[in-house]
């Protein structure tokens, strides 16, 4: 556990850091970033409280199997959602120009973006983002578990 | 002994990559560009998104991401199995 | 030969990374050197793709429609989680060693079994 600065830092910048990695997850279709970059951010975001606080307080906020269960949910909505365009091919995009959830058509050229845009591809951005938020927290928790000390066999 | 074979082998492949990074095409003109132009001429009707790069990774190439993401869940896999001995 | 500096220094980061990974006995170096070819590798990707007087290739308030091709660039994120999932595996066996052998010396890690 650091020093009372260290942790109060902590306090105050763990909730922005979240919010920028959400805010690149949503916006991947508009501006640089997507599902890969974003869930690096959010990670990175996990593994400053977990060197502020130490492993063994971090151990009861972050629990192993609630974030297992968030990267299954991420690996089934990207492979349900690449099923559901099957009617034409397998990674069917068929929401978009459609009219329906996200099915909006741009300006073509340069513009303004629209959120309202660009069909199955902000669905697959969250999915992937989860799954790899819920990966490397877990990697890096692991490993903060493998080199306790007075652990010696 | 080893540690001379070991920088002669070291000298003989940097010399074959500057020897090639040399010989390459002048940087700023690729040499061939016609999926690139179809990719930025037809993403904003097809896909209906603004950034290129994106429509790429998840629309016209969805199933490389599908293997990455396989290589992501393994890599997480592999480490759990590493550390398995008392997790509660 | 001045005018391809982007190659020379994409090569120079792998030579510079297979020095490390050949002649340093501490494992630690050992894959911070393989770390290093990845990053030339995917530097090399990307510096592949690059036109003259062109834009990044996103239409949301771009500066000019001629953009840089946008291939390799999709095709580097693959590479870069690849090489981070590598990079994991390796660590982790790192610390499973240390706590067997109590050294990462590579050197002294050469026995099948102890």
């Amino acid at each position: 556990m650091m020093s009372k600065i260290v942790r109060t830092i902590t306090n105050i910048l763990y909730s922005s850091i979240l919010i920028f990695g959400f805010y690149i997850i949503m916006h991947g279709h508009l501006t640089p970033g997507g599902g890969f970059q974003g869930g690096a951010v959010v990670a990175s975001g996990i593994a400053l409280v977990l060197i502020a606080y130490g492993y063994d307080t971090v151990r009861n906020w972050f629990k192993k199997s609630n974030l297992s269960f968030l990267e299954s949910i991420g690996a089934l909505a990207f492979i349900g959602i690449a099923f559901l365009g099957i009617g034409t091919t397998f990674f069917y995009n068929f929401l978009a120009n459609s009219g329906g959830l996200f099915g909006d058509p741009t300006v073509i050229g340069i513009n303004p973006g629209n959120l309202d845009t660009s069909g199955v591809l902000p669905l697959m951005n969250w999915a992937v983002g989860l799954k790899v938020l819920a990966g490397l927290g877990s990697v890096v928790l692991l490993m903060a578990y493998g080199i306790r000390k007075g652990d010696e066999e | 002994m080893r540690k001379y074979v070991l920088l002669a082998a070291l000298l003989i492949v940097s010399g074959f990559m500057l020897l090639s990074a040399v010989d390459m095409h002048p940087f700023g003109s690729p040499e061939k560009e016609d999926m690139d132009k179809y990719f930025i001429d037809n993403a904003q009707e097809e896909v209906s998104a603004n950034n290129v790069v994106t429509s790429i990774v998840f629309d016209y190439r969805g199933f490389d991401t599908l293997g990455e993401a396989t290589v992501l869940f393994t890599a997480v896999v592999g480490v759990s199995l590493i550390f398995r001995r008392l997790i509660k | 030969m001045i005018d391809n500096l982007p190659f020379i220094a994409c090569a120079i980061l792998v030579i510079l990374g297979l020095y490390t990974l050949t002649f340093k006995r501490n494992l630690i170096k050992i894959v911070i050197g393989l770390n290093l070819v990845e990053s030339g590798v995917n530097l090399f990707l990307i510096t592949l793709g690059y036109k003259s007087n062109a834009v990044a290739p996103i239409y949301t308030m771009a500066a000019k429609e001629e953009m840089v091709l946008p291939t390799p660039q999709a095709l580097t994120l693959t590479s870069i989680v690849i090489g981070l999932a590598t990079t994991a595996l390796i660590l982790s066996f790192t610390i499973l060693i240390y706590k067997h052998y109590k050294t990462i010396d590579a050197s002294k890690v050469r026995r099948l079994r102890e």
